[in-house]
Protein backbone atom coordinates (compact mmCIF):
# COMPACT_ATOMS: atom_id res chain seq x y z
CA UNK A 1 0.00 0.00 0.00
CA UNK A 2 1.61 3.25 -0.35
CA UNK A 3 1.64 5.99 1.83
CA UNK A 4 -1.04 8.21 1.84
CA UNK A 5 -0.21 11.87 2.80
CA UNK A 6 -3.07 11.46 6.15
CA UNK A 7 -2.88 8.17 7.24
CA UNK A 8 -5.20 7.32 10.53
CA UNK A 9 -4.81 4.05 12.44
CA UNK A 10 -6.46 2.45 15.21
CA UNK A 11 -7.64 5.76 16.58
CA UNK A 12 -9.44 5.23 19.96
CA UNK A 13 -11.51 8.05 21.84
CA UNK A 14 -13.47 7.51 24.95
CA UNK A 15 -15.03 9.68 27.54
CA UNK A 16 -15.33 8.95 31.37
CA UNK A 17 -18.16 10.48 32.62
CA UNK A 18 -20.25 10.15 35.87
CA UNK A 19 -19.41 6.36 36.24
CA UNK A 20 -20.36 5.72 32.26
CA UNK A 21 -17.47 5.29 29.75
CA UNK A 22 -18.93 6.54 26.23
CA UNK A 23 -16.50 5.72 23.18
CA UNK A 24 -16.65 8.77 20.92
CA UNK A 25 -14.06 6.92 18.20
CA UNK A 26 -14.07 2.89 17.78
CA UNK A 27 -11.26 1.83 16.08
CA UNK A 28 -10.82 4.19 13.16
CA UNK A 29 -8.33 4.56 9.99
CA UNK A 30 -8.83 6.45 7.20
CA UNK A 31 -6.22 7.81 4.67
CA UNK A 32 -6.43 10.96 2.82
CA UNK A 33 -4.36 11.76 -0.59
CA UNK A 34 -2.60 15.18 -0.78
CA UNK A 35 -4.91 17.83 -1.91
CA UNK A 36 -7.89 15.87 -1.98
CA UNK A 37 -10.86 17.59 -0.10
CA UNK A 38 -11.97 14.61 2.45
CA UNK A 39 -15.56 14.72 3.54
CA UNK A 40 -16.28 13.29 7.17
CA UNK A 41 -20.31 12.89 7.64
CA UNK A 42 -22.56 11.73 10.32
CA UNK A 43 -25.60 12.41 12.67
CA UNK A 44 -25.03 14.55 15.73
CA UNK A 45 -22.52 12.53 18.14
CA UNK A 46 -21.77 10.02 15.72
CA UNK A 47 -17.90 11.31 16.67
CA UNK A 48 -17.02 13.41 13.56
CA UNK A 49 -15.61 16.65 15.35
CA UNK A 50 -14.10 14.11 17.72
CA UNK A 51 -12.23 12.93 15.07
CA UNK A 52 -11.10 16.36 13.82
CA UNK A 53 -9.85 17.43 16.57
CA UNK A 54 -7.74 14.48 16.98
CA UNK A 55 -5.65 14.87 13.96
CA UNK A 56 -4.15 18.93 15.42
CA UNK A 57 -4.81 17.06 19.01
CA UNK A 58 -6.72 19.42 20.42
CA UNK A 59 -8.05 16.35 21.66
CA UNK A 60 -6.41 13.27 22.68
CA UNK A 61 -6.92 9.91 21.35
CA UNK A 62 -6.99 6.95 23.84
CA UNK A 63 -5.13 4.96 20.92
CA UNK A 64 -3.73 4.61 17.66
CA UNK A 65 -1.59 6.90 15.75
CA UNK A 66 -1.72 9.67 12.82
CA UNK A 67 0.81 10.40 10.76
CA UNK A 68 0.92 13.42 7.95
CA UNK A 69 3.57 13.32 5.80
CA UNK A 70 5.61 10.73 6.76
CA UNK A 71 5.58 12.67 10.82
CA UNK A 72 3.71 10.80 13.58
CA UNK A 73 1.51 13.33 15.17
CA UNK A 74 0.55 11.38 18.22
CA UNK A 75 4.03 10.82 19.50
CA UNK A 76 4.61 15.01 20.05
CA UNK A 77 6.33 16.78 22.53
CA UNK A 78 4.26 19.43 23.47
CA UNK A 79 6.63 21.83 22.07
CA UNK A 80 6.94 20.35 18.70
CA UNK A 81 3.19 20.47 18.46
CA UNK A 82 2.70 23.85 18.58
CA UNK A 83 5.34 24.02 15.60
CA UNK A 84 3.27 21.19 14.20
CA UNK A 85 -0.48 22.60 14.88
CA UNK A 86 0.87 25.35 12.54
CA UNK A 87 0.38 23.20 9.30
CA UNK A 88 -3.41 23.20 9.86
CA UNK A 89 -5.91 25.61 9.70
CA UNK A 90 -8.59 25.31 11.23
CA UNK A 91 -11.96 26.60 10.96
CA UNK A 92 -15.65 26.56 13.19
CA UNK A 93 -19.31 26.44 13.05
CA UNK A 94 -19.37 29.67 14.92
CA UNK A 95 -16.49 31.65 13.56
CA UNK A 96 -14.92 31.81 17.29
CA UNK A 97 -13.29 35.07 16.42
CA UNK A 98 -11.55 37.79 18.90
CA UNK A 99 -14.23 40.00 19.64
CA UNK A 100 -11.44 42.13 20.84
CA UNK A 101 -9.69 42.29 17.89
CA UNK A 102 -10.03 44.26 14.33
CA UNK A 103 -10.42 41.50 11.65
CA UNK A 104 -6.60 42.63 10.60
CA UNK A 105 -5.31 41.83 14.21
CA UNK A 106 -7.42 38.59 14.00
CA UNK A 107 -5.56 37.16 11.05
CA UNK A 108 -2.32 38.93 12.69
CA UNK A 109 -2.59 36.38 15.75
CA UNK A 110 -1.82 33.60 13.65
CA UNK A 111 1.25 35.38 12.28
CA UNK A 112 2.41 36.57 15.93
CA UNK A 113 1.91 33.54 17.43
CA UNK A 114 4.53 32.15 14.75
CA UNK A 115 6.89 34.84 15.85
CA UNK A 116 6.92 36.45 12.40
CA UNK A 117 8.41 39.91 11.98
CA UNK A 118 6.06 43.05 11.70
CA UNK A 119 6.54 44.06 7.93
CA UNK A 120 6.14 40.39 7.54
CA UNK A 121 2.89 40.03 9.41
CA UNK A 122 1.58 43.04 7.91
CA UNK A 123 2.46 42.05 4.41
CA UNK A 124 0.84 39.04 4.71
CA UNK A 125 -2.12 39.89 6.69
CA UNK A 126 -3.14 42.45 3.56
CA UNK A 127 -2.58 39.31 0.87
CA UNK A 128 -5.21 37.01 2.77
CA UNK A 129 -7.46 39.62 3.37
CA UNK A 130 -7.27 40.03 -0.31
CA UNK A 131 -7.86 36.17 -1.21
CA UNK A 132 -10.88 36.31 1.15
CA UNK A 133 -11.79 39.33 -0.27
CA UNK A 134 -12.24 41.62 2.43
CA UNK A 135 -9.51 44.08 2.37
CA UNK A 136 -12.23 47.23 2.74
CA UNK A 137 -13.18 45.54 6.44
CA UNK A 138 -9.37 44.96 7.77
CA UNK A 139 -10.16 47.49 10.55
CA UNK A 140 -13.81 46.49 11.53
CA UNK A 141 -14.12 44.72 14.29
CA UNK A 142 -15.89 40.90 14.12
CA UNK A 143 -19.26 42.63 15.85
CA UNK A 144 -19.80 44.55 12.74
CA UNK A 145 -19.61 41.88 10.41
CA UNK A 146 -22.00 39.43 9.04
CA UNK A 147 -22.17 35.99 9.52
CA UNK A 148 -20.53 35.10 5.85
CA UNK A 149 -17.86 37.72 6.83
CA UNK A 150 -16.76 36.10 9.73
CA UNK A 151 -16.38 33.08 8.24
CA UNK A 152 -13.79 34.31 5.76
CA UNK A 153 -11.92 36.14 8.64
CA UNK A 154 -11.82 32.87 10.15
CA UNK A 155 -10.07 31.24 6.89
CA UNK A 156 -8.16 33.84 6.73
CA UNK A 157 -6.81 33.36 10.43
CA UNK A 158 -6.60 29.52 9.41
CA UNK A 159 -4.81 30.50 5.80
CA UNK A 160 -2.48 32.53 7.66
CA UNK A 161 0.65 30.65 8.19
CA UNK A 162 0.54 29.10 5.12
CA UNK A 163 -0.85 25.26 6.41
CA UNK A 164 -0.83 22.25 5.03
CA UNK A 165 -4.17 21.03 5.88
CA UNK A 166 -7.69 22.83 6.54
CA UNK A 167 -9.65 21.45 9.07
CA UNK A 168 -13.31 22.72 8.21
CA UNK A 169 -15.99 21.81 11.58
CA UNK A 170 -19.23 22.42 10.00
CA UNK A 171 -18.11 25.78 8.70
CA UNK A 172 -21.44 26.27 6.71
CA UNK A 173 -24.04 25.56 8.91
CA UNK A 174 -24.98 28.14 10.99
CA UNK A 175 -24.66 30.37 7.52
CA UNK A 176 -27.60 30.63 5.01
CA UNK A 177 -27.42 29.04 1.72
CA UNK A 178 -26.54 31.50 -0.21
CA UNK A 179 -23.62 32.73 2.11
CA UNK A 180 -23.08 28.89 2.72
CA UNK A 181 -22.33 28.37 -1.21
CA UNK A 182 -20.08 31.28 -1.49
CA UNK A 183 -18.18 30.11 1.46
CA UNK A 184 -17.72 26.60 0.07
CA UNK A 185 -16.49 28.53 -3.48
CA UNK A 186 -13.67 29.76 -1.38
CA UNK A 187 -12.64 26.95 -0.01
CA UNK A 188 -12.75 24.87 -3.28
CA UNK A 189 -10.80 28.58 -4.51
CA UNK A 190 -8.01 27.80 -2.15
CA UNK A 191 -7.90 24.16 -2.72
CA UNK A 192 -7.25 24.26 -6.31
CA UNK A 193 -5.10 27.40 -6.26
CA UNK A 194 -2.80 26.26 -3.08
CA UNK A 195 -3.39 22.36 -3.32
CA UNK A 196 -4.32 22.46 0.16
CA UNK A 197 -5.92 19.26 1.45
CA UNK A 198 -9.35 20.13 3.39
CA UNK A 199 -11.06 18.33 5.65
CA UNK A 200 -14.87 18.66 6.06
CA UNK A 201 -16.84 17.74 9.13
CA UNK A 202 -20.70 18.31 8.22
CA UNK A 203 -24.42 16.88 8.13
CA UNK A 204 -25.37 18.56 5.49
CA UNK A 205 -25.62 16.09 2.09
CA UNK A 206 -25.11 19.22 -0.14
CA UNK A 207 -21.98 20.30 1.63
CA UNK A 208 -20.51 17.02 0.53
CA UNK A 209 -22.38 16.81 -2.72
CA UNK A 210 -20.80 20.51 -3.63
CA UNK A 211 -17.35 20.37 -2.44
CA UNK A 212 -15.69 16.67 -1.30
CA UNK A 213 -14.05 14.40 -3.44
CA UNK A 214 -14.16 11.35 -1.04
CA UNK A 215 -16.20 11.11 1.62
CA UNK A 216 -15.96 8.34 4.82
CA UNK A 217 -19.55 7.71 7.20
CA UNK A 218 -19.46 8.10 10.82
CA UNK A 219 -21.60 6.07 12.67
CA UNK A 220 -21.64 5.61 16.62
CA UNK A 221 -17.63 6.52 16.53
CA UNK A 222 -17.29 3.71 13.78
CA UNK A 223 -16.51 4.01 9.77
CA UNK A 224 -18.99 2.45 8.44
CA UNK A 225 -18.55 3.34 4.50
CA UNK A 226 -16.09 5.42 2.52
CA UNK A 227 -15.51 6.43 -1.02
CA UNK A 228 -15.59 8.38 -4.00
CA UNK A 229 -18.66 10.94 -3.25
CA UNK A 230 -19.98 9.95 -6.51
CA UNK A 231 -20.30 6.23 -4.90
CA UNK A 232 -21.30 6.46 -1.69
CA UNK A 233 -23.91 9.09 -2.52
CA UNK A 234 -25.43 6.59 -5.99
CA UNK A 235 -25.06 3.56 -4.07
CA UNK A 236 -25.03 4.37 -0.01
CA UNK A 237 -24.77 1.23 2.03
CA UNK A 238 -24.90 2.60 5.67
CA UNK A 239 -27.93 3.26 7.47
CA UNK A 240 -26.78 7.13 7.86
CA UNK A 241 -26.01 7.60 4.75
CA UNK A 242 -29.31 5.88 3.03
CA UNK A 243 -31.48 7.26 5.35
CA UNK A 244 -29.46 11.22 4.07
CA UNK A 245 -29.97 10.12 0.24
CA UNK A 246 -33.45 9.36 0.91
CA UNK A 247 -34.42 12.78 3.07
CA UNK A 248 -32.62 15.20 0.40
CA UNK A 249 -34.17 13.10 -2.73
CA UNK A 250 -37.92 14.14 -0.94
CA UNK A 251 -37.12 17.11 -0.22
CA UNK A 252 -35.56 17.99 -3.97
CA UNK A 253 -37.32 15.33 -6.64
CA UNK A 254 -40.05 13.68 -4.81
CA UNK A 255 -41.70 16.81 -3.19
CA UNK A 256 -43.80 17.69 -6.40
CA UNK A 257 -44.93 14.05 -6.02
CA UNK A 258 -46.03 13.25 -3.20
CA UNK A 259 -45.36 16.76 -0.75
CA UNK A 260 -47.86 17.40 1.88
CA UNK A 261 -47.90 20.61 0.06
CA UNK A 262 -49.25 20.33 -2.35
CA UNK B 1 -37.86 72.21 61.98
CA UNK B 2 -35.46 74.66 63.91
CA UNK B 3 -33.81 71.24 64.52
CA UNK B 4 -33.81 70.34 61.56
CA UNK B 5 -32.09 73.63 60.17
CA UNK B 6 -29.96 73.69 62.84
CA UNK B 7 -28.16 70.07 61.90
CA UNK B 8 -28.14 71.31 58.04
CA UNK B 9 -26.21 74.56 59.41
CA UNK B 10 -23.86 72.25 60.91
CA UNK B 11 -23.72 69.67 58.17
CA UNK B 12 -22.56 72.62 55.79
CA UNK B 13 -20.34 74.30 57.99
CA UNK B 14 -16.93 75.11 57.67
CA UNK B 15 -15.15 73.79 61.10
CA UNK B 16 -17.19 70.37 60.09
CA UNK B 17 -15.52 70.39 56.34
CA UNK B 18 -12.61 70.84 58.23
CA UNK B 19 -12.62 67.24 59.60
CA UNK B 20 -14.24 65.79 56.69
CA UNK B 21 -12.12 67.00 53.96
CA UNK B 22 -8.79 65.26 55.16
CA UNK B 23 -10.78 62.44 55.72
CA UNK B 24 -11.64 62.11 52.49
CA UNK B 25 -8.35 62.06 51.12
CA UNK B 26 -7.02 59.47 53.70
CA UNK B 27 -10.09 57.43 52.23
CA UNK B 28 -9.17 57.89 48.62
CA UNK B 29 -5.62 57.27 49.96
CA UNK B 30 -6.22 54.05 51.29
CA UNK B 31 -8.61 52.88 48.62
CA UNK B 32 -6.32 53.98 46.12
CA UNK B 33 -2.96 51.58 46.86
CA UNK B 34 -5.48 48.81 47.95
CA UNK B 35 -6.93 49.13 44.75
CA UNK B 36 -3.77 49.18 42.63
CA UNK B 37 -2.38 45.83 45.07
CA UNK B 38 -6.18 44.10 45.28
CA UNK B 39 -6.07 44.64 41.22
CA UNK B 40 -2.58 43.06 40.75
CA UNK B 41 -3.50 40.38 43.62
CA UNK B 42 -6.69 39.35 42.32
CA UNK B 43 -5.52 39.05 38.95
CA UNK B 44 -2.57 36.82 39.50
CA UNK B 45 -4.88 34.31 42.04
CA UNK B 46 -7.65 34.73 39.31
CA UNK B 47 -5.39 33.78 36.26
CA UNK B 48 -4.05 30.65 38.78
CA UNK B 49 -7.53 29.49 39.55
CA UNK B 50 -8.37 29.52 35.86
CA UNK B 51 -5.25 28.04 34.39
CA UNK B 52 -5.09 24.76 37.37
CA UNK B 53 -8.36 23.77 36.14
CA UNK B 54 -9.16 20.45 35.53
CA UNK B 55 -10.44 21.50 32.41
CA UNK B 56 -7.97 24.44 31.89
CA UNK B 57 -4.79 25.18 30.07
CA UNK B 58 -2.33 23.46 32.76
CA UNK B 59 -4.52 21.24 35.14
CA UNK B 60 -3.47 20.61 38.54
CA UNK B 61 -6.68 18.81 39.92
CA UNK B 62 -5.22 18.50 43.62
CA UNK B 63 -3.71 21.68 43.73
CA UNK B 64 -6.54 23.66 42.52
CA UNK B 65 -8.91 22.33 44.79
CA UNK B 66 -6.52 23.21 47.85
CA UNK B 67 -5.94 26.76 46.51
CA UNK B 68 -9.89 27.10 45.54
CA UNK B 69 -11.01 26.09 49.78
CA UNK B 70 -8.22 28.90 50.62
CA UNK B 71 -9.49 31.31 49.04
CA UNK B 72 -12.76 30.27 49.58
CA UNK B 73 -12.18 29.93 53.44
CA UNK B 74 -10.36 33.70 53.36
CA UNK B 75 -13.98 35.00 51.54
CA UNK B 76 -16.23 33.53 54.03
CA UNK B 77 -14.17 35.47 56.90
CA UNK B 78 -15.43 38.72 58.19
CA UNK B 79 -13.24 41.58 56.88
CA UNK B 80 -12.45 42.66 60.54
CA UNK B 81 -11.36 39.24 61.34
CA UNK B 82 -8.92 39.01 58.17
CA UNK B 83 -7.27 42.43 59.07
CA UNK B 84 -6.28 41.01 62.51
CA UNK B 85 -4.98 38.41 60.55
CA UNK B 86 -3.05 40.30 58.18
CA UNK B 87 -1.49 42.93 60.41
CA UNK B 88 1.17 40.51 61.33
CA UNK B 89 2.13 40.31 57.72
CA UNK B 90 1.86 43.74 57.38
CA UNK B 91 4.29 44.08 59.78
CA UNK B 92 6.66 41.77 58.21
CA UNK B 93 6.61 43.71 55.08
CA UNK B 94 7.07 47.65 56.40
CA UNK B 95 8.01 46.98 59.58
CA UNK B 96 4.58 48.30 61.37
CA UNK B 97 1.34 46.97 62.23
CA UNK B 98 -0.52 49.67 62.33
CA UNK B 99 -1.29 52.85 60.83
CA UNK B 100 -2.14 53.71 57.14
CA UNK B 101 0.60 51.31 55.47
CA UNK B 102 -0.11 48.42 57.27
CA UNK B 103 -3.98 48.62 56.90
CA UNK B 104 -3.54 49.26 53.43
CA UNK B 105 -2.20 45.76 52.90
CA UNK B 106 -4.70 44.33 55.63
CA UNK B 107 -7.38 45.93 53.39
CA UNK B 108 -5.86 45.00 49.85
CA UNK B 109 -5.85 41.38 51.01
CA UNK B 110 -9.64 41.44 52.51
CA UNK B 111 -11.10 42.01 49.28
CA UNK B 112 -8.72 40.02 46.94
CA UNK B 113 -10.40 36.92 47.41
CA UNK B 114 -13.55 37.73 46.30
CA UNK B 115 -12.29 39.89 43.13
CA UNK B 116 -10.23 36.88 41.91
CA UNK B 117 -13.06 34.94 42.00
CA UNK B 118 -15.00 37.19 39.75
CA UNK B 119 -11.67 37.40 37.70
CA UNK B 120 -11.85 33.23 37.58
CA UNK B 121 -15.91 33.97 36.78
CA UNK B 122 -15.16 36.45 34.06
CA UNK B 123 -12.27 34.30 32.55
CA UNK B 124 -14.79 31.21 32.33
CA UNK B 125 -16.77 33.09 30.71
CA UNK B 126 -14.87 32.98 27.13
CA UNK B 127 -15.88 30.60 25.11
CA UNK B 128 -13.95 27.37 24.98
CA UNK B 129 -14.13 27.70 21.01
CA UNK B 130 -12.16 30.94 21.08
CA UNK B 131 -9.59 29.65 22.98
CA UNK B 132 -9.66 26.21 21.01
CA UNK B 133 -9.04 28.30 17.94
CA UNK B 134 -5.87 30.13 19.46
CA UNK B 135 -4.51 26.67 20.13
CA UNK B 136 -5.39 25.69 16.70
CA UNK B 137 -2.66 28.05 15.34
CA UNK B 138 -0.24 26.59 17.72
CA UNK B 139 -0.55 29.38 20.31
CA UNK B 140 0.81 29.01 23.76
CA UNK B 141 -0.19 29.12 27.03
CA UNK B 142 0.45 32.33 28.04
CA UNK B 143 -0.43 33.72 24.78
CA UNK B 144 -4.26 32.59 25.44
CA UNK B 145 -3.95 34.42 28.88
CA UNK B 146 -2.79 37.45 27.53
CA UNK B 147 -3.99 37.73 24.17
CA UNK B 148 -7.26 35.91 24.23
CA UNK B 149 -8.69 35.11 27.89
CA UNK B 150 -7.63 38.44 29.31
CA UNK B 151 -8.73 41.05 26.04
CA UNK B 152 -11.95 39.10 25.95
CA UNK B 153 -13.47 39.71 29.31
CA UNK B 154 -11.92 42.70 29.56
CA UNK B 155 -15.64 44.43 30.09
CA UNK B 156 -16.55 41.66 32.72
CA UNK B 157 -13.61 42.78 34.28
CA UNK B 158 -13.78 45.96 34.43
CA UNK B 159 -17.49 45.54 35.99
CA UNK B 160 -15.91 43.06 39.06
CA UNK B 161 -13.36 45.59 39.56
CA UNK B 162 -15.97 48.06 40.34
CA UNK B 163 -17.57 45.77 42.28
CA UNK B 164 -14.62 45.00 44.16
CA UNK B 165 -13.06 48.29 44.51
CA UNK B 166 -16.98 49.60 46.30
CA UNK B 167 -16.42 46.53 48.56
CA UNK B 168 -13.10 47.87 49.62
CA UNK B 169 -14.17 51.15 49.88
CA UNK B 170 -16.97 49.86 53.07
CA UNK B 171 -14.15 48.36 54.58
CA UNK B 172 -11.78 51.16 55.04
CA UNK B 173 -14.33 52.22 57.56
CA UNK B 174 -13.04 49.58 59.88
CA UNK B 175 -9.89 50.65 59.27
CA UNK B 176 -9.77 53.68 61.52
CA UNK B 177 -9.96 51.05 64.54
CA UNK B 178 -6.16 50.38 63.39
CA UNK B 179 -5.09 53.75 63.57
CA UNK B 180 -5.73 54.63 59.61
CA UNK B 181 -8.09 57.51 59.81
CA UNK B 182 -10.64 58.10 56.80
CA UNK B 183 -14.40 58.67 56.44
CA UNK B 184 -15.42 55.77 58.74
CA UNK B 185 -13.41 56.42 61.05
CA UNK B 186 -14.73 60.44 61.68
CA UNK B 187 -18.33 58.65 61.71
CA UNK B 188 -17.24 56.39 64.43
CA UNK B 189 -15.58 58.99 66.73
CA UNK B 190 -17.68 62.34 65.90
CA UNK B 191 -20.82 60.49 64.93
CA UNK B 192 -21.20 57.65 67.25
CA UNK B 193 -18.99 58.49 69.78
CA UNK B 194 -19.50 62.07 70.43
CA UNK B 195 -23.55 62.04 69.09
CA UNK B 196 -22.41 64.68 66.40
CA UNK B 197 -25.43 63.26 64.55
CA UNK B 198 -24.26 66.13 61.30
CA UNK B 199 -20.66 64.90 60.78
CA UNK B 200 -21.85 61.00 60.77
CA UNK B 201 -24.33 62.65 57.73
CA UNK B 202 -21.29 64.77 56.64
CA UNK B 203 -19.44 61.11 56.52
CA UNK B 204 -21.96 59.39 54.93
CA UNK B 205 -22.46 61.83 52.46
CA UNK B 206 -18.67 61.98 51.43
CA UNK B 207 -19.13 58.33 51.40
CA UNK B 208 -21.58 57.63 48.38
CA UNK B 209 -20.12 60.70 46.55
CA UNK B 210 -16.98 58.49 46.49
CA UNK B 211 -19.11 54.99 45.50
CA UNK B 212 -21.25 56.70 42.98
CA UNK B 213 -18.08 58.40 41.65
CA UNK B 214 -16.72 54.60 40.97
CA UNK B 215 -19.21 53.33 39.97
CA UNK B 216 -20.32 55.57 37.25
CA UNK B 217 -16.58 55.77 36.12
CA UNK B 218 -16.46 51.90 35.82
CA UNK B 219 -19.26 51.44 34.07
CA UNK B 220 -18.76 54.16 31.40
CA UNK B 221 -15.01 52.45 30.50
CA UNK B 222 -17.20 49.03 30.38
CA UNK B 223 -19.51 50.15 28.03
CA UNK B 224 -16.90 52.41 26.18
CA UNK B 225 -15.06 48.85 26.01
CA UNK B 226 -18.15 47.42 24.58
CA UNK B 227 -19.04 50.12 22.27
CA UNK B 228 -15.38 49.89 20.51
CA UNK B 229 -15.95 46.19 19.99
CA UNK B 230 -19.42 46.82 18.30
CA UNK B 231 -21.03 44.05 20.28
Amino acid sequence: MSEAFIQVRNLNKAYIGRGQTVEVLKDVSLDIDRGDIFGIVGSSGAGKSTFLRCLNRLEEPDSGEVRIDGSVITGLSHKELLAFRRKFGMIFQQFNLLDARSVARNVEFSLTVARQAKEQRQQRVNEILDLVGLTDRRDFYPGQLSGGQRQRVGIARALANEPKVLLSDEATSALDPETALSILDLIKAINRKFGLTIIVVTHQLEVIKYLCRHVAVLENGRIVEQGSTREVLTNPQSHTMQVFVEVNASLTGGFLQGGEGI
Amino acid sequence: MSEFLKLLENLFSIKTWEVIWPAILETLMMTTVSTVLMGVLGLLVGTVLLVTRPDGLQPKRVFNALFGAVVDALRSLPSMVIIILTLPLAKLIIGRSWGPGAVMIALALTCTPMFARMVESGFLDVSRGKVEAAKSVGARNWEIMLKVILPESLPSLVRSFTIAVIALISVTAIAGWFGAGGLGDVAVRYGYNRFLTHMMIAAVLALIVIVVLVQVCGEAIARGIVRKRRL
